[in-house]
């Protein structure tokens, strides 16, 4: 890997946790409403995951998405806008946090229901192999997904058809305030993919050279006709399921040993460790990271409210497109 | 007496319940160890215990269809979905089993099931999570519906509810739990099926529910101000539908607004003016107006949300224009 992709990488992360903190202090201002799921403490997943694609392979996510949104190259500007509502957003101010997409970069949502993206991706992958294109469908859940039906159709379907999905479950514990063992039969979330006879695996979500490594080599073997594979990605929400989470669920000092690991930190270290990038270099990054998030957060902030006859647009497809 | 919010009068009622009948017990995500997605049932796991205050695995479908099973062996659970939203996940087993199986087993099986849920918009969560179904669920027989629009009759109607032997889906409202109101201490019971006149006037009929009663008192406010007073009939149950304190109310008014959050097209306003003119036709001296949701789906973005929503203005607007 080359020196500018790993500083690339790391710039990612770092724009996805600075990005996260405005946006939480613009919930508290009262500047982004409704729901606001967080993605600190899982940079590394989604960074280490999507930075193993191609072009043409799809990613679809839930609802904890700005961080997968910013690695599938969607700018912080347009992420910002959309948690804003404004028209410069995304989805032109309609979609707020929980859907953000940009099918132009392959990045195919941001889905609210919990599991219903799942048979979606099926269908993503199920589109390409039909039209033979050689992508593959990335899709990523939660832990309490796992336990809806949707996800057993799926990857039931998946595997009876042979699709080109890699299925990503990002293990952080909890589904809002249920640990995995209070709701999963298994814990080993990935045990439920042998049910289905589906190859899987499972990497440290805190690692981004792990989870890269893993993903690649998955990824490929699925282009290559392995069908489905299931990767389970073990990490760790640091703040609340959304904002305003009492979190009477967890100890601080589960949340204080989990950040011990916290997953910039330990690129951060990798890379000097591997003389990849000395410390100034890393800190020449987190400014530019500040940069582009400062810049975001004034072009969102000074950007135009979607117009009101927005309001009855693309309910339908319009007449000859 | 106590003036208490919604969202007490709720608890309060599941609380009541729950004391006065081991059977009855509730499950749900985050119901227990949380307290609740809206802090309805603070305080319920540590006070009933992880048997009776059962947290679910995110599984709409095994929610309630395990509801189902409990309650045809004579347990009388409480099965919370967290939102309406949710309730499609679920649909199958709402209708095609909760609505059916006491019919078409000829009376074999009994369900004394409630499904609590929560619907409405106003709270910028988007297309998925701000909908207001009930007529949806309002359409099968076999499945009563409640939705209540002050904290009496939260309390009285969540009471009766969990005493009925039929499936009920009992619809709070997300904005609604903040409210307060006089509440009736100890065994209080709102019977379903009944509708009420919330306040009298003699110009118009607004016949309305849920958060919509809210928004209609406040417009009958500044109505009366203009010296038009107007008579509001609030359904509280929308299956089995109450008309006659509608029809009644109408044949003194002669005119009506049908105010409801949902969507105008096939929603309950078209039910409530279809049985007034079916009923009432000699009485009408004005076109029935609703005041609904425009029909989009609920966009994130505030102003354009509102936009979207029913207002007061709507509802004083529409009432200009039947008189
Ligand atoms: C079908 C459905 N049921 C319930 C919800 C409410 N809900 C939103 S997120 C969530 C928890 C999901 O947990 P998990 O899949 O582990 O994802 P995480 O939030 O941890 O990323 C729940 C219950 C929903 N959105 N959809
Ligand atoms: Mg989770």
């Amino acid at each position: 890997m080359e020196k500018s992709e790993h500083l690339n990488l790391y710039q990612q992360m770092v724009v996805i946790r600075i990005l996260e903190e405005r946006s939480a202090e613009l919930y508290q201002q009262g500047k982004i409403g409704g729901f606001l799921h967080l993605y600190i403490g899982q940079e590394a997943v989604s960074t280490g995951l999507i930075s193993a694609r191609k072009p043409q392979d799809r990613v679809i996510t839930a609802y904890r998405d700005h961080g997968v949104a910013i690695n599938c190259g969607l700018s912080a500007r347009e992420v910002l806008a959309e948690l804003l509502g404004k028209a410069t957003g995304v989805s032109g101010g309609k979609g707020g946090s929980m859907h953000l997409a940009d099918v132009n970069k392959n990045f195919w949502g941001g889905h609210a229901i919990v599991g219903a993206h799942l048979p979606i991706a099926a269908g993503l992958a199920l589109g390409d192999v039909y039209q033979k294109q050689d992508g593959v469908t990335i899709c990523m859940f939660g832990d309490g997904a796992t336990n809806i039906g949707y996800f057993h159709e799926a990857l039931n379907l998946s595997k009876v058809w042979k699709l080109p999905v890699l299925w990503v479950c990002e293990n952080n514990q909890y589904g809002m305030g249920t640990t995995v063992e209070r709701a999963s039969a298994v814990s080993e979330i990935r045990l439920k993919a042998d049910g289905y006879a589906m190859k899987n695996d499972n990497v440290d979500g805190m690692d981004i050279m792990k989870v890269r490594e893993k993903a690649l080599e998955m990824i490929e073997e699925i282009r290559s006709g392995s069908g489905p594979q299931f990767l389970e990605i073990n990490t760790y929400r640091f703040r609340g399921h959304s904002m305003g989470d009492p979190e009477r669920y967890r100890q601080q000092e589960e949340i204080r040993k989990w950040q011990e690991n916290d997953p910039i930190g330990i690129y951060r270290k990798y890379l000097m460790k591997q003389k990849i990038a000395s410390e100034e270099e890393l800190n020449e990054e987190d400014k530019k990271a500040t940069e582009i998030v400062e810049d975001a957060v004034h072009f969102a902030e000074s950007s135009p409210e979607p117009a009101a006859e927005e309001l009855f647009k693309n309910i339908y497809v319009e007449e000859g497109r | 007496m106590a003036k208490i919010t919604m969202r007490q009068a709720i608890s309060q009622a599941l609380w009541e319940e729950m004391e006065r009948d081991p059977q009855v017990f509730i499950m749900g995500q985050e119901v227990g160890v949380w307290g609740g997605t809206y802090a309805v049932t603070k305080g319920f796991y540590d006070h009933f215990g992880p048997e009776r205050v059962r947290d679910t695995p995110i599984a709409e479908a095994a929610i309630i269809g395990s509801a189902i099973g409990a309650a045809m062996t004579g347990t009388r659970p409480v099965a919370e979905l967290m939102t309406i939203n949710f309730a499609f996940s679920a649909m199958d087993h709402i209708v095609n089993e909760a609505a059916k199986l006491h019919y078409m087993f000829n009376g074999q099986m009994v369900l004394p099931l409630v499904i609590r849920t929560v619907g409405g918009g106003g709270r910028q969560l988007g297309a998925t999570h701000s909908q207001t179904p009930d007529a949806v669920f309002a359409h099968f027989p076999g499945l009563k519906v409640v939705a209540p629009g002050t904290p009496a009759d939260a309390k009285g109607l969540l009471k009766a509810a969990i005493r009925s032997n039929d499936p009920i889906m009992f619809i709070e409202h997300a904005t609604l739990y903040q409210v307060r109101g006089d509440v009736p201490d100890g065994d209080y019971i709102v019977p379903i099926g009944k509708s009420t006149v919330q306040r009298s006037g003699d110009h118009v009929t607004i016949v309305t529910y849920s958060k919509m009663l809210e928004l209609s008192l406040k417009a009958a406010d500044e109505l009366a101000k203009d010296g038009i007073e107007a008579e509001i009939v609030d359904l509280r149950t929308l299956r089995p539908l109450d008309i006659e304190p509608v029809i009644e109310s109408f044949k003194k008014t002669n005119r009506a607004v049908i105010v409801e959050e949902g969507w105008k097209s096939f929603g309950v306003g078209a039910e409530i003016s279809a049985q007034i003119y079916e009923q009432a036709f000699d009485y009408v001296d004005a076109p029935i107006k609703r005041v609904t949701q425009k029909e989009v789906p609920l966009p994130y973005n505030r102003d354009l949300e509102q936009m979207a929503l029913p207002q007061v203005e709507d509802i004083i607007k529409a009432v200009k224009e039947v008189l």
